[in-house]
């Protein structure tokens, strides 16, 4: 038993050759953030307050695509998502479509401690943001030159796609999901501490180009995030395959249900329940373990124990 | 075992002193939807068009909580929510926040065939509800006088007995001092009637499909379990489930997924997943589900005091009820 902690910055297609000003900065907020989250450890702050401090820190930080930095709407716009949860409880808070809170994981904690409900989204969790006194800025705040050059180029590639408006489309086939800088995913940040509580924290902007109103596996329970007494998980990559395989609860049901460890739970549901190229998590148990599988080309990752383990990768 | 089956629900979590009219119109409105799913598999239609089917017609329907008849937001407006999961590749399609689509079911189906997403809300959703042409009506079409009443009585009871946003408990799930209280009032004037329905057709596939207009005086913007696939709504190889009840205890015990990770994981049969669930997966709060499995099996469960259901196999069994 010991403390341990793990974070991500997405999971997805990135490429080995990223170019070292985009690379540079994620890997210095990862170390940064890591840090942050140990001596929070170490000071004994619940991991409740552990997940939530390092995820503000990643939201705070215009690389990741989740709060300043965000991706873009199909309108230009950005609509953060965010959802945290505590695994002795299992109380838990998400927000969606928020325009101008600056920390969406702070408003998602609001919501479950002073709420009687989960989840709160778009114009309602915006005027309950307000009622709280949360700090906001004008939607502006969080758009970045660089989210405004991707959706540009993922709009240029779907013009090369089929309009799912006009043609007909054929009963199985979905239109493509819109491409763009694969590479972005969402923030997440999961943390034991010595007595075994767990809470998990994920954070998100979404996909490049979604259409308005598109809500991600982040903010849905059992998706991209969850904890209860075993461990806590937080996902990142393709939303609707991490929704249609509740990636997160299934580290947890594995371990409960079938008696698989941490590490075996984890690999199992990324090797075999989500689709290749879609999914990566992040995963601590309340024994301190820690792990972080994916199947896509990498994931912006880094964790550290109580006993001297440390890592930070991206592939 | 083998061969089709079906159950709806519509609500759990009865107020024992529900009108006994009340009680023969609710047990009628589900016969007559079982029955329209019964036909629709008996022509050999796919489980998830069946879904779809039996969950429109429960939702033109004014009795329970989901398109018109359905539980109001605090500024008095319905904002409703559905799921919908073909569990034959696990297909999902979900919205929230719709207040002008006249069948959100139908709307969380465009989404899981005709657009890239499997979830959108609100504004989102509206806009491309308008893009597929779907029927839209004023917001004032789902709202009823009953429910108009309901919705004052439940104000009253916040503003006498406290301010609801601040929990008197650590849990902070709506006070919920009984199965059958709520802040002090029946549990009907919260209206947690969503509705549902699982099937599994003639060649095992299993479909289920959750829809509701969500809490009576719920905040606006407040999302609750059946637009959450894995909580409200699932399907996979081997079931179909609809969930239905306190919202946030569902969530929190991602109920609908559990019931199938349990047949997975433990090699549980239907109605032993079904009891396991129920009984270790809802500490604080209530609820129930109907499921069917992909051997024709159906079954329910509900830790609640009565949950609105009906059910039937192509062996000619069927049941409509509303207490334990």
């Amino acid at each position: 038993m010991g403390w341990a902690i793990a974070l991500h910055g997405g999971a997805g297609d990135i490429p080995m050759d990223l170019p070292a000003d985009v690379r540079e900065p994620r890997e210095a907020c990862l170390r940064h953030c890591l840090q942050m989250g140990i001596d929070a450890l170490k000071a004994h702050k619940s991991p409740l307050d552990v997940v939530e401090l390092v995820v503000r820190e990643l939201e705070n930080n215009e690389y990741f695509n989740a709060g300043r930095g965000s991706v873009l709407t199909s309108s230009g716009t950005v609509e953060m998502e965010a959802c945290i949860m505590d695994g002795n409880t299992k109380n838990c808070g998400a927000v969606s479509g928020l325009t101008t809170v600056v920390n969406a994981i702070s408003l998602a904690r609001l919501v479950m401690e002073k709420t009687p409900h989960i989840y709160l989204a778009f114009e309602g969790a915006e005027a309950f943001a307000r009622e709280q006194g949360v700090e906001t800025m004008d939607p502006s705040h969080f758009i970045t030159p660089r989210n405004i050059e991707r959706l540009k180029q993922a709009k240029e590639a779907n013009r090369v796609q089929v309009d799912y408006n006009t043609r007909p489309i054929p009963k199985d086939n979905k239109p493509p999901a819109p491409s763009g800088d694969s590479e972005l995913g969402t923030v997440g940040c999961v943390a034991v501490d010595s007595y075994g509580h767990l809470a998990t924290a994920t954070s998100t902007g979404g996909l490049v180009n979604k259409m308005v109103g598109r809500i991600g596996d982040t903010p849905v329970i059992g998706a991209g995030t969850y904890a209860n007494k075993l461990c806590a998980v937080s996902a990142t990559g393709q939303g609707d395959a991490i929704i249609r395989a509740t990636v997160a609860r299934d580290v947890a049901a594995l371990m409960e249900y079938k008696g698989l460890s941490l590490k075996e739970a984890a690999d199992f549901v990324v090797e075999e329940c989500a689709p290749k190229g879609t999914t990566g998590l992040i995963a601590v148990s309340a024994t301190g373990e820690v792990t972080m599988p994916f199947n896509t080309t990498g994931m912006f990752r880094a964790c550290a124990t109580e006993y001297g383990h440390r890592e930070l990768a991206i592939w | 075992m083998g061969g089709w089956a079906i159950a709806v629900h519509g609500g759990a979590g009865v107020d024992p002193n529900l009108p006994a009219e009340r009680q023969e119109e609710a047990k009628q409105l589900l016969t007559r939807c079982l029955n329209i799913g019964i036909s629709a598999l008996r022509s050999s239609l796919p489980a998830i068009d069946v879904v779809e089917l039996v969950v429109r017609e429960l939702e033109s329907d004014p009795l329970f909580n989901s398109g018109r008849g359905s539980a109001l937001t605090a500024n008095g407006t319905v904002e409703m929510e559905a799921s919908i999961m073909d569990g034959d590749g696990r297909r999902c399609g979900a919205v929230s926040g719709i207040s002008t689509v006249k069948n959100p079911i139908s709307l969380a189906r465009l989404v899981m065939e005709k657009s890239p997403h499997s979830y959108l809300a609100f504004s989102g959703a509206e806009e491309f509800a308008k893009e597929q042409g779907v029927e839209m009506v004023d917001n004032e079409y789902f709202i009823t006088e009953d429910n108009v009443g309901m919705l004052k009585l439940a104000k009253e009871a916040n503003t006498i007995l406290f301010d609801y946003r601040i929990p008197i408990h650590e849990s902070c799930a709506a006070s919920v001092e009984s199965p059958i209280h709520m802040n002090g009032l029946p549990l009907s004037i919260y209206a947690p009637e969503t509705v549902g329905c699982v099937v599994v057709d003639g060649q095992g596939r299993c479909a289920a499909a959750t829809s509701t207009g969500g809490l009576m005086n719920k905040m606006t913007g407040r999302i609750g379990d059946s637009p959450l696939i894995g909580a409200g709504t699932y399907a996979g190889e081997l079931c179909g489930v609809s969930c239905t009840g306190e919202g946030e205890a569902i969530i929190r015990g991602t109920l609908a997924r559990d019931v199938a990770a349990v047949m997975e994981y433990k090699e549980l049969g239907l109605q032993d997943a079904v009891d396991y669930v129920i009984k270790k997966r809802l500490d604080k709060g209530f609820a129930g589900l109907i499921a069917v499995s992909n051997k024709g099996e159906v079954a329910y469960g509900f830790n609640c005091n009565g949950m609105f259901r009906g059910c039937a196999t192509e062996d000619g069994f069927m049941e409509v009820g509303i207490w334990d």
